[in-house]
């Protein structure tokens, strides 16, 4: 289950951002604008063994390509592996996994990680006016319908039924593309409590990841939403685990804005489409990316990456800052991870943790232009 | 115009499924004539398409439990769109398992062609799916362009190896040449046959057998040929190949009109689908 998930944030992001707290060992990711966020809560009961570092608390993040490397085939963990260790070695910035396999054979997999900031998205299912379950095969179904090229899905509510639609975005292929509508009544669920008529619009590709997960787990999927803005999350419960997607939906007023972000999106690897970096403001979640107060300040002097909070909404005045913060952001987390981990592992040396770099000396490093200069660094011999 | 129908067998629904998916393999975008018999779907051999041309025919009645159609005017009782098989072919693909599928020419954002499929489900109201597909509409002006086409003077007729080893012979001769030639004589032998600069590759046939036909014009030139001698024709073999790979069920009869360096005729027939292509010679 553990693989399943971590393949499932790997459709989110890039990075796996790992957090071990009292009530559990959560893993999360967040797409590069920051308008989808997954978190998978494993309470203490899931692991046979549960400890965690007294004292500070402890957060990391690594590039998930690397902890999906470590669970690569599902088919053949399920078949091999009876254990799995998960260890943190403080000192030299690496977790170790270990799967202990049949027939005695020992996989240890050391891999290196940052230490990050706190990621957690703000939101409250409670509130929302409108929440639908269903068993993952019933989404699965609809989803089908749509092709697998599909960005974004409207989803429409009212009293008595759901309609899923395809969403098309540009004027120009208003006449040319084909429209999908599927209705499913209210019967279809496990429960269905609409509060009035609405209608959201988000992406769907990160939804698949977590459709996949529930499939396979045969956990019923709950929707939160509210009006069109506010995001949707989507949960998959069982005793042991929580799981929360959050989703940007559309807003109304997107319509109006331009297309003037693109530009700063170049440096950046190219997000999955053009509707995620269109209007930023719309599509934020509200974010806190803030530090713990009081012992993370000995962790490392990672200055905090400021208590910045990106909300659904924000002021004018707020988007050019945010903007400035999202780049560093963003342009951080796409080149530390991959140069990182090659160091660590083909020249052996213990890299100075770029956890203890700041910010600053972040921004001193060359920017690199594109991802594929990234890799040619990378793959030096 | 108008034009609303509904299919209620799961069995026509999969076989109008798979036809529009062979369709949506040999071209990206044809013609669909509607007319109260029939379903053309239509590509003329201009030269956009590199000179192929499709045509094929299917029998609305063995398909459609209600079929309804109001043409352009009284005196030319047929509907003409321009239709991306694609996105019929997707349409048809979710609502395999349907109760029954309707389809209706419709006008929303621009004329449509809407499939609405009902879904069984396990509650009382059943789901539905709609897919609105945007069609062109052609005016009767440009009509001439997407008649029959004529049965060309053949010099040879033959029936065709099995599809299968067909299409396996010309996806190994892709590999090596641009250009094939097929040739075949009224004995039942057919060749496939590649040349490059290196190597020359030859597959025989044997045994085919003849088609038949009847009292026609061109009867009386093929009887008074020689058997022995083979008509050829050089044909750009990716548009071979294209009309293999569509091929998704076997054919009742399949067969192929050769004329001497003109053009391949490739025939196909299931119990109510006809399908024509042409391939034009190269030079």
């Amino acid at each position: 289950m553990l693989a399943k998930a971590i393949h499932s944030l790997s459709r989110i992001g890039d990075e796996l951002y790992l957090e071990p707290q009292e009530d559990g060992l959560a893993l999360r990711s967040v797409n590069s604008s920051r308008s989808a966020y997954a978190c998978f809560l494993f309470s203490p009961l899931f692991f046979s063994r549960y400890t965690i570092p007294l004292g500070h608390a402890f957060r990391c993040k690594m590039a998930i390509k690397c902890v999906q490397a470590v669970f690569r085939s599902l088919s053949s963990l399920e078949k091999t592996v009876e254990k799995c260790h998960i260890e943190l070695d403080g000192e030299t910035s690496r977790l170790t996994f270990t799967l202990h396999c049949k027939h005695g054979l020992l996989k240890t997999h050391n891999l290196s990680f940052q230490d990050s900031e706190s990621l957690q998205a703000v939101f409250d299912k409670e509130s929302c006016a409108n929440m639908l379950r269903a068993q993952p095969r019933l989404l699965v179904d609809t989803v089908l319908h749509f092709p697998p090229s599909l960005e974004e899905v409207s989803v429409s509510v009212s009293g008595e039924r759901v309609w899923f639609r395809n969403h098309v975005d540009d004027e120009a292929e208003q006449s040319k593309a084909m429209l999908t509508e599927l209705c499913l009544s209210s019967d279809e669920f496990d429960h269905f409590a609409v509060g009035a008529q609405t209608s959201i619009t988000f992406c769907l590709k990160e939804l698949r990841g977590l459709l996949v997960f529930a499939e396979s787990t045969g956990l019923p999927v709950s929707m939160y939403f509210d009006e069109p803005g506010s995001p949707v999350v989507l949960s998959v419960t069982d005793s042991v685990l929580e799981v929360n997607f959050v989703l940007a939906t559309l807003s109304d007023d997107s319509n109006l804005c331009n297309h003037n972000n693109n530009t700063k999106r170049a440096r950046s690897p190219p997000p999955p489409d053009d509707f995620m970096t269109d209007d930023i403001d719309s599509y934020l979640i509200a974010m806190e990316t803030s530090e713990l107060a009081g012992p993370s300040d000995a962790l490392a002097p990672r200055s905090p990456s400021s208590n910045h909070t990106l909300t659904t909404q924000p002021s004018a005045a707020m988007r050019s800052l945010e903007r400035g913060e999202e780049e560093e952001e963003d342009t951080e987390d796409t080149e530390r991870p991959p140069n990182k981990k090659f160091r660590s592992l083909f020249f052996g040396s213990v890299c100075p943790s770029d956890s203890q770099l700041t910010n600053q000396t972040i921004k001193s490093q060359e920017v690199l232009a594109s991802d594929s200069e990234d890799d040619t660094q990378a793959s030096l011999p | 115009m108008k034009f609303r129908a509904k299919m209620i067998d799961v069995g026509c629904l999969n076989h109008f499924s798979r036809v529009v998916n062979t369709i949506s393999k040999l071209t990206k975008i044809c013609i669909l004539r509607l007319t109260p018999n029939n379903l053309y779907f239509v590509l003329s051999g201009k030269v956009a398409s590199g000179g192929v041309g499709m045509w094929c025919e299917l029998s609305q009645a063995n398909f459609f439990d209600e079929y309804q159609l109001e043409g352009v005017a009284p005196d030319a009782n047929e509907i003409c769109l321009e239709v991306t098989p694609e996105n019929l072919s997707r349409a048809l693909r979710t609502s395999q398992n349907a109760k029954c599928v309707k389809i209706k020419l419709t006008k929303k954002h621009c004329p449509c062609l809407t499939f609405v499929a009902e879904l069984p489900t396990l509650s009382s109201v059943s789901r539905v799916v709609t897919h609105d597909i945007p069609v062109d509409v052609i005016p009767r002006r440009l009509w001439h362009d997407f008649k029959e086409p004529r049965m060309p003077d053949f010099d040879v007729s033959i029936y065709l190896p099995p599809l299968k080893t067909m299409k396996n012979v010309v996806d190994r001769m892709k590999n090596l040449s641009n250009f094939l030639v097929m040739e075949a004589n009224l004995n039942g032998e057919m060749n496939l046959k590649i040349e490059t600069d290196l190597v020359s590759v030859t597959t025989h046939f044997k045994d085919l057998g003849n088609p038949p036909w009847g009292d026609d014009g061109s009867q009386g030139r093929s009887q008074s040929r020689d058997p022995e001698v083979m008509a050829h024709t050089r044909v750009d073999i990716r548009k071979l190949q294209q009309f293999l790979m569509g091929q998704q069920v076997n054919p009742s009869k399949a067969m192929c009109n050769i004329v001497h360096k003109r053009i391949i005729h490739l025939i196909l027939l299931h119990e109510d689908v006809s399908l024509q292509y042409f391939i034009p010679a190269v030079a």
